[in-house]
């Protein structure tokens, strides 16, 4: 450990001895400065100006006069712009419907089974959760060589086993390039996803279960009229957060499909775009207030679900 | 005792399945990169013939990983310390003086959990720009440390007003300041949320693509997930060395997981749920 940072807040602290009780409790200020300081410049200011910016017309990286909304009129409005919008739009939500109905399903399924009589709970644990270590970059460029149609693994083994129609270019096909991507996502979540759910079911008192099957319910019975309600909690706060992460989604994607989510936008998303617009610089001058723009709009869809997430739980962080 | 063999055996070849499913590509990762390019070719699913480190020492030497690695190391360990230094002053701050002011502060710093920062990254861009700080380890630690100082705040706050305030009043009497008690006190006892706090933080620094991308233009500044984008670019047909990149990258992690797998687990859920 460093001592450096620790020896000019201790002199400090030490003086105050002539007026012993105002300026020690003052100086406790400098307790609160450091993080104060890093985090009102490099979040909390860029955030409040990244809305500010959406407001104004660009000239490359500067900013110019005040439009008003016309970017974000620009953006729904205009072509090509209004076109493209909506079709990344589109890709975040199919993103986020097939997340929800791959990636959670399978790991609530996953967490019932390791919550039953079940040897080796830990190791299971343990081997899904891996993923999550990996680098999304790792992810990314990982699976675009398994991917690839002529001598990636994937294909290799369809060929291999006689299932050869089944192969295809998994990633350079337009029917199959996004679908391709979620599933990816979710290889890389599910493991997490299913902790949440398994933290959920084991919070669950025993004796519910038990009084269930002496009244004879039956297993799938006890599943859906005791344990997903019991847990909708956990299954609201998964759903929420998969919507989130949905619509932030850009590293995956540009990692194996590049900035313009190819083949031919196939599966670009708002993240790409938005990418695209602020450092891109293909759309021309006004790039950067259309990004910023599309900033907003992802700034307002994820502000709005955390806070219905946060008014679902009523939570009282805030209240102390 | 109720459970009949064939739910059994169903649960058992799920779980089976999934394990194959998760762990394949990561072991195939592993696997490749000790073999040839040729062996790649044609035998991709055979143990490597012979075990060799060659793919490593041409990444490592040719490839500048040497440089990447390096880089992520400072960028991680100084984000992560630097975090949890000033984040833990805050919480104590915060949790212990009642200034007026302090549910307001709280509330400053809880924003930046429900805020996703990425949005913010052309006002960053310009700030960095405007500062010369551009192309700099320093514009990544910054990010990095301001994103992580919310969460950390937060774990922190929440496990300082567990702890009793006696600690510190005796230790008052005994003639420590308020940075004493800080430093002498509280920090020996805040192992686990400083644990939590230090992993999530590891996670997300290490394996960071987005800022790297946007903040840092030359090569012997960039740390490991950029230095991918380099060897895929430069070496996109020599797949054994991709795979080794691809495992050099990844195993550091990999490897402190395996130590401490649950500390990780229970570190990285509670960082997502906040």
């Amino acid at each position: 450990m460093p001592e450096l940072k620790t020896v000019p807040l201790a002199e400090v602290s030490a003086k105050p001895k002539k007026k012993p009780f105002n300026v020690r409790k003052h100086l406790a200020h400098l307790f609160l400065l450091p993080a104060a300081i890093l985090y009102g410049t490099f979040q909390l200011f860029p955030l409040i100006t990244a809305v500010i910016n959406s407001f104004y017309s660009w000239d490359g990286f500067s900013r110019d006069t005040f439009i008003g909304l016309q970017n974000f009129v620009t953006l729904f409005t205009e072509s090509p712009f209004k076109e493209t919008f909506v079709n990344a739009f589109k890709h975040n939500w199919t993103f986020f419907f097939v997340n929800v109905c791959t990636e959670l399903v399978t790991a609530y399924i996953l967490a019932l089974i390791i919550h039953s009589r079940i040897r080796g709970k830990e190791f299971f644990k343990t081997i899904f959760f891996l993923p999550k270590l990996l680098s999304v970059i790792v992810i990314g460029f990982l699976f675009s060589l398994i991917l690839n149609p002529t001598s990636g693994a994937l294909n290799l083994f369809l060929k291999s086993v006689g299932l050869d129609f089944l192969a295809q270019p998994w990633l350079g096909s337009t029917d199959t390039a996004l679908l391709t991507i979620i599933l990816i996502n979710g290889w890389a979540g599910v493991g997490f996803s299913m902790l949440i759910f398994l933290a959920s079911l084991q919070s669950i008192d025993k004796e519910i279960f038990e009084a269930a099957k002496i009244d004879g319910a039956s297993n799938f019975k006890i599943i859906f009229t005791i344990t997903i309600p019991m847990t909708m909690n956990a299954i609201m706060t998964m759903t929420i957060l998969t919507f989130i992460g949905c619509f932030e989604t850009f590293e995956l994607i540009y990692a194996m499909q590049g900035s313009s989510g190819g083949p031919y936008y196939s599966t670009d998303v708002l993240g790409t775009y938005f990418y695209r617009l602020a450092f891109g610089s293909v759309e021309g001058g006004q790039s950067i207030g259309l990004g910023s723009a599309i900033a907003v709009v992802l700034f307002l869809i994820i502000a709005l679900s955390t806070a219905i997430l946060m008014i679902y739980f009523k939570r009282k962080d805030f209240e102390r | 005792m109720g459970t009949k063999w064939p739910v059994q055996t169903l649960k058992y070849m799920i779980l089976a399945f999934m394990t194959i499913i998760i762990s394949y590509p990561i072991l195939l990762m592993i696997n490749s990169s000790f073999k040839s390019k040729l062996e790649i070719m044609i035998s991709p699913f055979n143990l490597p013939k012979s075990f060799s480190l060659e793919n490593y020492r041409i990444v490592w030497e040719k490839v500048n990983f040497s440089g990447y690695i390096w880089n992520s190391i400072i960028v991680s360990a100084v984000s992560v310390f630097v975090v949890i230094f000033v984040s833990s002053l805050a919480a104590y701050y915060l949790s212990r003086y009642s200034f007026k002011w302090n549910p307001f502060v709280l509330f400053f710093f809880m924003i930046g959990l429900m805020l996703p920062m990425k949005l913010a990254i052309i006002p960053l861009y310009l700030i960095m720009r405007n500062f010369h700080l551009l192309n700099t380890h320093f514009s990544l630690i910054a990010v990095y440390v301001a994103g992580g100082i919310p969460f950390a705040v937060f774990l922190f706050y929440g496990f300082f007003r567990t702890l009793p305030k006696d600690l510190e009043q005796s230790a008052r009497l005994d003639g420590c300041n308020d940075f004493q008690v800080y430093y002498k006190i509280m920090l020996p006892i805040m192992k686990p949320p400083i644990a939590i706090v230090g992993i999530v933080n590891l996670v997300n620094v290490w394996n960071d693509f987005f800022y790297p991308l946007i903040f840092i233009k030359s090569d012997e500044l960039r740390t490991i997930p950029l230095g991918m984008l380099t060897l895929f670019g430069e070496y996109d047909t020599e797949w054994n060395l991709l795979f080794a990149g691809l495992t050099i990258s990844s195993l550091p992690l990999l490897i402190a997981f395996i130590f401490a797998s649950r500390m990780f687990i229970e570190g990285l859920t509670s960082g997502a749920l906040k």
